[in-house]
């Protein structure tokens, strides 16, 4: 028989902020998943709702093409506010 | 690769470690690196999980409702725990079931202190307080450890065992505190698991092989005997406050060094225990494989109706 698959398990800690990555688990479907997820992750109120996603199904990139990967907005300063020179007399901009 | 590249590789590694950044589960990493941390890692799961057993021969005989839920939260933590270890070990690519496979075939270590037997209630609170205790001095240190997923889980670990502590704690000053026979148990307790305490903090630095690489890789902050000191300097204090006595005549404040000189510990007994001849070591061992074994059915089934599930979606599809 199969082994249960792996889930990776993301819990929201209240309403207002996102779902954050916390750990994996393994389960037999996904009902388990999340009730494992609550029983591992969040037994001291740590969260107001969990994802569980299938390992299998995340695709990721690779670290070790970050240079290339990541290359396109390396060069691009003009993306960020102070690349602007603006005079002091200009208090809040 | 050449040997030159991998070097470059390994330089690039280490300075990385150096300038305090993690590492990452898919980031390269030397073959070492990845056989040390399923080692420690793997070794530190395994001990969470075994170390619910010797607990577990209380829950059913707690004093009362209250010490009853507490040891049971306790020792769910200790599971959750280990989950959060071995989840984290699996992403250096190896399976559970290799894991569990290792720790049931004996390959695998866990920590010897497990394989002390739990003879009176007394023993629940000497658990939480010295050996959860010497435990967090071990752990603190690692939530800054360079490998990410491990010190993510010890964060986690670390924020839930102060009550660990802290339960102990208030079960031994509690008897202590009450009858005569009470506190005998409270020191009887004290004196069968202080020296395992110690030596649970590992061997004697002159004597430790993986500490000069381990410290490099941030997987050990401190070394043994720092640690060993710094549990027996913030401990000794909290028997005398409890009015027990430390077992270990040696035991005496050193003005000079503002901390404790204390006596020798049996290291053959360490050795013996680790090597798997405690008094509980195959008692451990089997509970584990039965749990393992014997629930081979309840996951097949799991497994079995998760896949009929699945088919119906599909068939309902089509």
């Amino acid at each position: 028989m199969k082994n249960w698959p792996l889930w990776e398990v993301f819990i929201r800690s209240k309403n207002g902020l996102e779902h954050r990555h916390c750990g994996s688990l393994h389960a037999s479907d996904a009902t388990m998943a999340l009730e494992n997820a609550r029983d591992v992750y969040t037994r001291r109120m740590e969260g107001v709702s969990i994802w569980v996603v299938p390992s299998t199904e995340i695709t990721a990139s690779n670290p070790d093409d970050n240079a290339e990967f990541f290359e396109p907005a390396s060069d691009k300063i003009y993306r960020h506010p102070t690349f602007y020179e603006l005079p002091d007399e200009l208090k809040h901009m | 690769m050449s040997d030159r590249e991998v070097k470059n590789l390994e330089e690039m590694f280490d300075a990385k470690i150096a300038r305090d950044e993690k590492i990452e589960p898919k980031d390269w990493m030397p073959e070492k690196y990845r056989q040390t941390h399923i080692r420690q890692m793997s070794q530190h799961a395994h001990s969470e999980i075994v170390g619910m057993l010797p607990e577990g021969n209380w829950i059913s005989r707690a004093p009362s409702l209250k010490r009853k839920v507490a040891l049971l939260a306790k020792i769910q933590d200790e599971a959750g725990h280990g989950l959060y270890l071995y989840s984290a070990t699996e992403t250096l690519g190896i399976s559970r079931e290799e894991l569990y496979e290792q720790l049931h075939s004996g390959k695998a270590k866990y920590s010897s202190i497990f394989n002390y037997p739990t003879l009176t209630w007394a023993d629940m609170g000497a658990i939480g307080w010295l050996v959860d205790g010497a435990a967090i001095i071990n752990q603190v240190p690692l939530c800054s450890t360079s490998f990410g997923p491990y010190a993510r889980a010890m964060v986690r670990v670390c924020k839930e065992e102060s009550f660990h502590q802290r339960q102990g704690f208030q079960i031994i000053m509690t008897l202590a505190e009450g009858s005569q026979e009470q506190k005998e148990m409270a020191q009887d307790a004290l004196n069968r698991w202080w020296w395992p305490s110690l030596m649970m903090l590992g061997p004697l630095d002159a004597e430790s092989i993986h500490t000069e690489q381990s410290m490099k890789w941030k997987l050990k902050r401190k070394s043994n005997d720092d640690l060993r000191q710094q549990f027996i300097d913030q401990t000794v204090p909290q028997a005398e406050m409890i009015g027990l006595t430390i077992p270990d005549p040696d035991l005496k404040w050193n003005e000079e060094k503002q901390s404790y000189d204390f006596g020798e510990m049996n290291w053959d007994e360490f050795w013996q225990v680790v090597k798997g001849h405690g008094p509980c070591n195959k008692e451990r061992i089997s509970a584990r494989v039965n749990a393992w074994e014997n629930g081979k059915w309840v996951r097949d089934a799991a497994m079995a109706y998760a896949e009929k599930q699945e088919n119906k979606v599909v068939k309902q599809a089509i």
